[in-house]
């Protein structure tokens, strides 16, 4: 008896030493490797970034000088652009203005890039966090309950609305949605982030509306942003619903069949406390990625639906400027989206660490 | 042992197939009272299914359907679902084959433990957290503070299997199912396992129902055996006498076992009979 305990004993013995010498060294090279790979990411999107801009038939002078100016006047802005020297020293350039924080300013609006997106973005961020918000709170449940009632008619119910998330396109979902719950039902308040009559006594401290509204102390305008926010956070929220059910369900029915879940309801736990605790917390990891995944996208800012809701997001931002060939704005705002793009990633592989030990 | 512990009579397991209904468990009876009683059989005879149909865990769509299925004096197929899910984990257990898959790999060893305490004994955390501790020192795993720290991967698979027998003896079952406790482990680990089970099962004075392959280990481990073939008990007999089985399908796995010493050209092949099945 003694012997075998001794060696199941030194088994789990031999296995912990190197992991309590090693974690502080695991640690930093785990620091090292996201800092290297971050940097890499950073840069390959500003080389394509760079690019896009050289190759895009558009001429970067039209938009400076007009398409009336004399040669020598293109010429000076030219040199002025650096447009005159060697690629890689334009691309060095670019490099060094963009690390400054430099993006240039925008044709359209005449300030710079950064200012326009730090007015578009917030409305961007809180459609999409709000949207996001509806399709995880109903999106996970609505796929557990499709995967414990697998086959059955819950399922068949919760895969069908699923399927016509992926399958409506977005913007006839939001013009439907104007003229019934707008126009018709006169439910929700209409295009646009908040009413005229709200719009400039409201201090744009953070650039959300519903946090803006708040902090002024304005009931009344937070409840009208909040009318406004609605109808597009539901309409993107359905289709981040219809994506996270999907695979919420097929994670959970993976799971259902291991043999934990079989141990869990052999020790008596009830059903509830098996799906929600045991089944949850392992695939925590893959509904992480899914979850941000869901959420970049809609950061990207949803082109279609800020254009039907008239709401004047990055999406929106990107349309208008691409509508008036101004380059300067459109890499700017593709380059601010890779970087939210990189930092969502960062955020799960780190909460992957504290939701799976096996990945520490 | 005037009313048994266990007392099954005609319990048949079926699944939906492509040719209808097929039955993986066709009609067994047998009864544990407070002893050890093992079950062998090839792979598929319906072992596993057999165990999981007492404790009402066979996966849907399957179907299960008892003469008569009684716990204690107990009916069982009487019982609500809720009651049935009371009775699981408090008054009878599984060990699970293999810890490394049986174990949630998310959750600490402590917290696998405590959770059962704490569902069974309504224990606070801190006292749930001392009588995991405790449950792991009777198991005789070292150093228990250290092992209510870690994951299922940060142990060798011993001291997992170690650590779910722990688990599931804590509400203090009566009956105990133990599904090929050690047929994922070394052998080395075996003998000192079984060892650990034979002890608590008999401080406690539980029943044990033990799956195996192993028919050595059954004889030397068991008071009585039962032996399947294709979802039947086509013989049931004290384990000492198991060398003088009479079945010819019991001889045939008798003679499979592989002897130290022995000198063989080539493994027998068991006989098979549809009709042992048919009885
Ligand atoms: N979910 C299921 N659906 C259909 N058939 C199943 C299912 N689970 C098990 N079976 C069948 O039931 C039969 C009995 O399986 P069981 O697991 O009880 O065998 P066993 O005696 O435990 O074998 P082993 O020694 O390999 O563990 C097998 O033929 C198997 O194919
Ligand atoms: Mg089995």
């Amino acid at each position: 008896m003694a012997v075998a305990s001794e060696q199941d004993g030194l088994a789990g013995l031999t296995e912990e030493e190197p992991r309590a010498h090693g974690a502080l060294r695991r640690l930093l090279g785990r620091v090292l490797s996201v800092i290297v790979s971050v940097v890499l990411t950073v840069f390959g999107l500003l080389v394509v970034t760079f690019f896009i801009g050289r190759v895009v038939p558009v001429d970067p002078l039209l938009a400076v000088v007009g398409d009336r100016a004399p040669e020598h006047v293109r010429v000076q802005a030219a040199v002025e652009l650096g447009l005159d020297l060697p690629l890689w020293r334009q691309f060095l350039r670019y490099l060094s203005e963009i690390l400054q924080g430099d993006f240039g300013n925008s044709v359209l609006s005449g300030q710079p890039v950064l200012t326009d997106i730090a007015r578009f973005f917030p409305a961007t961020l809180e459609l999409a966090t709000v949207a996001t918000l509806i399709g995880v709170c109903l999106g996970v449940p609505l796929g557990v309950l499709a995967a414990t009632r697998h086959g059955r008619w819950q399922d068949q119910v919760i895969r069908v609305v699923a399927l016509a998330g992926y399958s409506v396109p977005v913007f006839w979902l939001g013009l439907v949605g104007l003229l019934v719950f707008y126009a018709e039902l006169g439910w929700v308040a209409g295009p646009g982030r908040i009413d005229v009559v709200y719009e400039y006594s409201i201090e744009p401290v953070t650039g959300l509306m519903l946090v803006d509204t708040l902090l002024a102390g304005d009931h009344a305008a937070f409840l009208d942003a909040f009318w406004h926010l609605i109808l597009p956070a539901s309409v993107l929220g359905y289709l981040s619903l219809a994506y996270i059910t999907r695979m919420t369900r097929s994670l959970m029915l993976a799971e259902l069949g291991q043999e934990y879940v079989i141990a869990a309801r052999v020790k008596g736990l009830p059903e509830r406390l098996v799906i929600w605790r045991h089944v949850l917390g392992n695939i925590m990891v893959p509904l992480i990625t899914t979850v941000a995944l869901s959420y970049a996208y809609l950061l990207e800012g949803a082109v279609l639906t800020e254009t039907v809701f008239a709401w004047p997001g990055l999406g929106l931002y990107i349309t208008q400027s691409l509508f008036s060939a101004d380059l300067t704005a459109v890499l700017g705002a593709t380059i601010v989206i890779g970087l939210v793009f990189i930092g969502l990633n960062l955020l799960s592989d780190l909460l992957y660490t504290l939701v799976d030990p096996r990945a520490r | 042992m005037s009313t048994p512990l266990l007392e099954v009579r005609g319990l048949r397991v079926a699944f939906p197939g492509q040719e209808g209904l097929r039955e993986v468990v066709r009609g067994i009876s047998f009864t544990v009272g407070c002893e050890k009683v093992g079950i062998v059989g090839e792979s598929g005879s319906g072992k596993s299914m057999t165990a999981r149909a007492i404790l009402d865990l066979i996966p849907p769509p399957g179907r299960v359907s008892a003469d008569r299925l009684t716990f204690a004096g107990q009916d069982l197929t009487r019982l609500k679902p809720g009651e049935r899910t009371r009775l699981r984990g408090r008054r009878i257990a599984m060990v699970l084959q293999d810890p490394r898959h049986a174990l949630n790999p998310v959750m600490t060893i402590g917290a696998q433990l405590a959770e059962t305490f704490r569902l069974h004994h309504r224990l606070s955390r801190g006292e749930a957290r001392r009588r995991s501790i405790e449950a792991l020192d009777a198991v005789h795993i070292r150093d228990p503070e250290r092992v209510v720290r870690l994951y299922p991967h940060e142990i060798s698979g011993g001291m997992g299997q170690r650590a779910m027998i722990a688990m599931m003896l804590a509400p203090g079952p009566e009956l105990l199912l133990a599904d090929e406790p050690t047929s994922a482990l070394d052998a080395t680990v075996e003998a000192g396992i079984l060892e650990t089970l034979d002890e608590l099962v008999t401080a406690r004075g539980m029943g044990l129902v033990l799956v195996s392959h192993d028919l050595d280990l059954v004889a030397a481990f068991c008071d009585r055996v039962l032996v399947f073939y294709a979802g039947r008990i086509v013989e049931e007999l004290p384990a000492r006498d198991l060398a003088q089985a009479r079945h010819p399908y019991t001889q045939g796995l008798l003679a499979c076992v592989p002897r130290l010493g022995e000198r063989r050209r080539e493994l027998p092949v068991l006989r098979r009979d549809p009709s042992w099945a048919a009885s």
